[in-house]
């Protein structure tokens, strides 16, 4: 085990399967010579050299074609959308091109790619570079949809992500680039649909994605010693495939469901979890199900704003004790 | 010609194309010619349902690409590619069974006329999101480009496409990559309903913007086959020599409205008459017996293309609809569409 960043995960993920496959090619806006406006990809462009890391122009709809076009001419690309918000730039390649070409071909077209994406709060960049997106790509039927929120996984299902026959959407957390865990050395490769049980717990089943499930952890911390409510923390880490089966269990378990997103209120994902337990495990619930989400808002930037906006632990803690105590 | 004065339009070459490419071209136009007629008969017929671009009129172009291509470069079609599959020897029960949701349609039923693909033949689709096939054509360039095969995307679109901002983040990404792709725009003089003049800057809306992606600006007639075939084929040298991408305008007309329920009233009077004076077949078929080819070689041509069009109709028709159970297969690359456990 080594300890590494958030950050460095991204680039020894990318580096890990660049090294193993040649078909594996990078591209984005700064993430050649610059190593990323993140500085998740530093030292790529030193090992791999100009022909497999590729400075792009600000030409989203460039970017993503030439991923899909390679893609299904035999290279595995890695595309990088600097920040999530800009993937409304060229959403219809997600929405439209990549995601429906193998369905509409049945099954002619491959697309064996990953698009990168920084997403969600917490740089206070305002509300065109700091909103969680999530929710946008997994309506959309073919593609995968991976959130990590920890630097293992991030190295791990980063390279699943590239080896999956699929196409897959990967939002990195920005506000997690910096944090640091332990990743296991040598070659390591997650599997997509699993979700991990964090902590379990006997009153209540938190389900979180990204910083939330941070947040979730420390608010069931603080819920079990400071009120005695014992919660397990589900971290979904793949909202496509989705792990409905551990979701399931987990509930079952205790009796109780609360969703943590980042996303806000409408339609965030938390609501497909909390329509598939309603359906699947009713009778097993001892409360209703509850989401904690962004209010229905777009993002303010002032740090006092953001951060009465995003669920914090505080808010965490709060409306599960309003429910269970 | 809706061209300026300033500008020369290729000439048709007297000589310099051999027999059998010519006899290429001509069974190419004739076929898709009269495949597209055909595939008008069966709307009629209510047999073909949706919607439907045809290109009648503008079948000089896909047939000279379709000739001028190596077997393993790739096309890039958008919504009216009915004649641009077909030119690269998709098979034409595949084209007329898929536009009539039939199992043996090259997509099964699942795309439909504007998405026909066969990637066995290097159709690697038809796009109908305008503009947005551009970026992935040279993307595909990209992957010939890092492989060194040699191979060369082609990418078929309207000369309303030019206004979009795809074109334009396509065309300058694959010129600083120096990729070998094509972009043919077919400039027919109209964006769907309403003349390209009217809402473009500048007169020749491909060929007046390449020199903002340093490339040479080129205009070639359209309805002369021979004249696209001698253009397309020095674009692909071109493009396999490493020269990297050329942006070609190719002056053409659509005898037809933009899709099967626009019946194209907006146009002047007179102006469908003048171009069908210009009828690429047509006037192809005149040069061939000028050239050397006798009227009963191309009447066996004649009837052999549509022998062949009444054959592949016969097949879709009697080929069964497709299997409601394949609506959840083809998702994802397990065949399947589950999206949970």
């Amino acid at each position: 085990m080594a300890e590494l960043t958030y950050r460095e995960a991204v680039a020894a993920g990318i580096a890990q399967e660049m090294a193993r496959d040649e078909r594996v090619v990078f591209l984005g806006e700064d993430v050649a010579a610059a190593g990323g406006v993140f500085k998740a990809t530093v030292g790529l462009l030193e090992k791999f050299g100009p022909k497999r890391v590729r400075d792009c122009p600000i030409s989203e709809q460039a970017i993503l074609g030439a991923a899909m076009g390679a893609a299904m001419t035999g290279l595995r690309p890695i595309a990088e959308i600097m920040f999530s918000d800009f993937l409304a730039v060229c959403w219809d390649i997600v929405a439209n091109e990549i995601a429906k070409s193998r369905y509409m071909t049945n099954g002619q077209i491959s697309l064996p790619l990953v698009i990168r994406t920084a997403n969600g709060s917490g740089s206070r960049f305002g509300a065109q570079h700091s909103q969680a997106v999530e929710n946008w790509a997994m309506m959309i039927p073919g593609i995968k949809v991976v959130a990590p929120a920890f630097p293992a996984d991030v190295k791990g299902l980063l390279a699943a992500a590239i080896r999956d026959p699929d196409p897959v959407l990967f939002f990195e957390q920005k506000s997690l680039y910096s944090m640091k865990g332990e990743v296991p050395d040598g070659e390591y490769v997650d599997e997509l649909g699993k979700a991990k049980v964090l902590r379990r717990g006997k009153d209540c089943t938190i389900v979180a994605l990204a910083s939330m499930v941070h947040k979730s952890l420390d608010a069931a911390a603080i819920l079990e010693k400071e009120h005695g409510i014992s919660c397990t923390v589900v971290d979904v880490r793949s909202l496509v495939p989705l792990d409905t089966q551990t979701i399931l269990a987990e509930v079952v378990r205790t009796g109780r469901l609360v969703t943590v997103e980042e996303n806000p209120r409408l339609c965030g994902w938390g609501a497909e979890i909390a329509s598939i337990v309603a359906d699947e495990c009713f009778w097993d619930l001892d409360g209703p199900i509850m989401r904690i989400t962004t209010p229905h808002v777009p993002l303010p930037s002032a740090d006092l704003l953001e951060d009465n906006t995003i669920p914090s632990v505080e808010r965490i803690v709060r409306e599960i004790r309003a429910k269970i105590d | 010609m809706a061209t300026s004065a300033s500008r020369t339009i290729s000439s048709p070459p007297a000589t310099g194309i051999g027999r059998e490419t010519r006899s290429e071209l001509y069974r190419l136009q004739l076929e898709l010619r009269y495949c597209e007629k055909r595939a008008y008969d069966l709307f009629l017929q209510n047999l073909i349902k949706g919607t439907s671009h045809l290109s009648l009129g503008q079948e000089a172009i896909a047939a000279a690409f379709g000739v001028a291509m190596r077997p393993d470069d790739w096309t890039f079609c958008t919504y009216r590619g009915h004649a641009h599959t077909l030119a690269r020897g998709a098979s034409m029960e595949g084209v007329l069974g898929e536009l009539m949701g039939r199992q043996c349609g090259l997509l099964g039923g699942k795309g439909g006329s504007m998405h026909l693909t066969d990637v066995a033949k290097g159709v690697m689709g038809s796009y109908a999101i305008i503009g947005a096939h551009l970026p992935v054509a040279a993307g595909a360039a990209w992957s010939a480009q890092y492989r060194g095969t040699e191979q060369v995307a082609v990418c078929f679109f309207g000369d309303g496409t030019t206004n979009i901002g795809a074109f334009h983040e396509a065309l300058n990404f694959s010129a600083v990559w120096k990729l070998p792709v094509i972009f043919v725009c077919e400039n027919n003089l109209y964006m769907e309903y309403t003349p390209i003049a009217d809402v473009t800057a500048v007169e020749h809306p491909a060929a007046d913007r390449a020199s903002a992606y340093g490339l040479p600006s080129i205009i070639v007639d359209g309805n002369d086959a021979d004249a696209v075939y001698q253009i397309a084929s020095e674009a692909l040298a071109k493009a396999r020599a490493g020269g990297g991408p050329s942006l070609i305008e190719a002056m053409t007309y659509r005898h037809s409205g933009h899709s099967r329920a626009d019946p194209a009233k907006y146009r002047p009077e007179g102006e469908l008459e003048k171009w069908l004076l210009r009828d690429p077949v047509v006037t192809y078929r005149e040069r061939l017996l000028q050239n050397g080819f006798n009227e009963p070689t191309l009447k066996d041509m004649e009837a052999a293309a549509m022998g062949k069009v009444d054959a592949a109709t016969a097949t879709a028709k009697a080929s069964p609809l497709p299997l409601i159970e394949d609506i959840e297969k083809n998702v994802w690359a397990n065949g399947g569409a589950a999206w949970r456990n």
